[in-house]
């Protein structure tokens, strides 16, 4: 028998203990994937959206902050530059010629210019944005009510969820869009804003639009918002999950 | 043999006083709790690997991190895991930072091996979390309630008068590895009670407190939980320090399981059985037992 300093001895028991947790470790990623996990994964999403929804009530508002808690630099995130030609376009004539469409089941389908939603009236405030990545920065939107907007084109009865479709695609792959249903749509908070910190929306952070949905995550809060749809579903949209993000994995419901 | 009926605390020929330690619930609430506390652990630092800092306040202060855990090109050339506390900086690598086989090196703040799942996905890092959350949070509701209504918190983890007398004996003790026998060992000492205590009544309450913290919905139907944890930077950083002093617990509680008889104990939180060892010969120690044969 070897003496237990031989590193023929201790290089073996080193691999066999590294495979043996490869092996677990392989089998806890399997696991991730498999049918049974992704069953129980969605089962806790319902579970933490109905409870959630069950403690919240629908005003109950994220909290607003002072003008002194504002980040110096609000924290880009995800695409921070299309690059796609249209958008170099609009971006060019300083958004001038942007149109925001919003149509699906609506009564009157409408477009407005960006002047048009600045000309409504706007809501102000110094929210905390948090990103699913665990970071956290404090900004000051103004925008117009998603509300607001919606009792101007007259959601029908069938609606169910906002679509937000927007111009970029992160890492060039598909296009991103997002969704919220009428309780997030509807709440006093939920914007779509033109402004951060008293100027016009930097294309960093989603120029000319973004929506901000404060009871939610960051990755719901879709920059660059080119048209606003109304739907009973959102299976047939891309990955069928919701949003951008959703296809990959991540919860719809974004409130945890 | 002597040495195996030590283990299971039948040694000295004595007909051993056998106990039923732990009830059903409290057994199977352990080992649930076990697999929860792992998957909430690991599935947690995947979670952290995402943005390896942590802030203390409302938002982050990204050039001000309370921790960061980096990677850095060295002057060599060759990829450093740097891990800063305060202003004090670490040299991780291999571990932190930086981690994987030398050829194969990945700038990632906590490695493979301790994330679940183990390659970078924050999507299944969080859906890992929170089911286990699921569990974890309602077992442990039901378990406090069950402690409550059944007596057994007061009967069995509320500290007496008279052992607060004891103290320090039963620290030099422990610290000795010598651990209760007979009689003593029916009931938890105090430095049990007051570990389980701290567990149940202190750590655990806040790890999921700060976790909920971390809920931007939370945050808007309980605004009071921003305020009692200074912001949600802050939260997020008490909730890696609870799972911290979580893992410390662990540490501790595995030695103490394998030292203190790990047979006995171990069946005695799988059947409830626990046998009292006999109070002979306090000096002599198991080894040495067995070096008499």
């Amino acid at each position: 028998m070897n003496e237990p300093t031989d590193p023929r001895r201790r290089r073996f028991l080193t691999n066999s203990l590294l495979a043996t947790s490869a092996v677990l470790l392989a089998g806890c990623d399997r696991l991730s994937r498999s049918d049974t996990m992704s069953r129980l994964f969605d089962a806790g999403e319902a579970l933490t959206q109905r409870a959630q929804r069950l403690l919240a009530s629908r005003e109950s508002l994220a909290r607003e902050y002072a003008p002194k808690d504002i980040a110096p630099t609000f924290r880009a995130n995800g695409t921070t530059n299309p690059q796609n030609e249209a958008y170099r376009r609009l971006a060019a004539n300083g958004f001038r010629d942007w149109r925001l469409t919003i149509d699906g089941l609506v009564e009157r389908p409408q477009t407005f210019s960006l002047d048009e939603l600045k000309a409504m009236p706007s809501r102000t405030q110094i929210t905390r944005h948090d990103c699913v990545e665990g970071w956290s920065c404090i900004g000051q939107w103004t925008g117009v009510v998603l509300g607001d907007l919606l009792a101007q084109v007259g959601v029908r009865d069938e609606a169910r969820f906002v679509v937000f479709h927007c111009a970029d695609r992160y890492h060039g792959t598909d296009p991103y869009y997002e969704s919220l249903d009428m309780l997030e749509a509807y709440h006093p908070q939920t914007l779509l804003a033109y402004d951060l910190n008293g100027t016009d929306l930097p294309i960093a952070n989603g120029a000319p639009l973004r929506l901000r949905a404060e009871r939610q995550l960051g990755y719901k809060m879709a920059k660059y918002v080119m048209r606003v749809e109304l739907v009973e579903s959102f299976a047939h949209l891309g990955r069928g999950r919701g949003g951008y993000w959703e296809d990959r994995g991540y919860q719809w419901w974004a409130g945890i | 043999m002597r040495v195996f009926k030590t283990w299971l605390g039948t040694n000295s020929g004595q007909t051993p006083t056998v106990i039923q330690r732990h009830s059903a619930f409290t057994r199977v609430w352990h080992w649930v709790n076990a697999v929860c506390l792992l998957v909430l652990l690991m599935s947690g630092l995947q979670i952290f690997n995402a943005h390896p800092a942590l802030y203390w306040g409302k938002d982050s202060h990204f050039d001000s991190p309370a921790l960061s855990i980096r990677a850095m090109s060295g002057n060599d050339g060759e990829l450093r895991g740097i891990t800063q506390v305060g202003t004090y900086r670490f040299d991780t690598t291999g571990v932190l930072g930086v981690s994987g086989p030398r050829d194969a090196r990945e700038r990632r703040a906590f490695p493979a091996w301790i994330t679940l799942p183990s390659p970078r996905w924050l999507a299944a890092g969080r859906q890992w979390h929170f089911l286990a959350a699921w569990i974890f949070v309602p077992m442990l509701i039901a378990y406090l309630l069950y402690l409550v209504i059944s007596g057994q918190l007061r009967r069995r983890l509320l500290p007496r008068r008279r052992e607060w007398r004891s103290i320090g004996h039963t620290l030099y003790e422990h610290l000795r590895l010598r651990f209760p026998k007979g009689e003593e060992a029916r009931h938890y000492n105090l430095l049990q009670k007051l570990a389980y205590l701290l567990v149940l009544f202190v750590i655990t309450p806040l790890i999921i407190l700060t976790g909920l913290t971390m809920s931007p919905t939370m945050d808007a139907t309980w605004p009071w939980l921003l305020d009692v944890f200074g912001g949600r930077q802050s939260a997020r950083t008490i909730h890696f320090l609870c799972a911290l002093a979580l893992v410390g617990f662990f540490l501790i509680h595995i030695v103490l399981v394998l030292v203190s008889g790990v047979v006995n104990n171990l069946r005695s939180m799988i059947t409830g059985r626990y046998v009292l060892l006999p109070k002979t010969a306090p000096e002599t120690a198991p080894e040495k037992e067995a070096r008499d044969e």
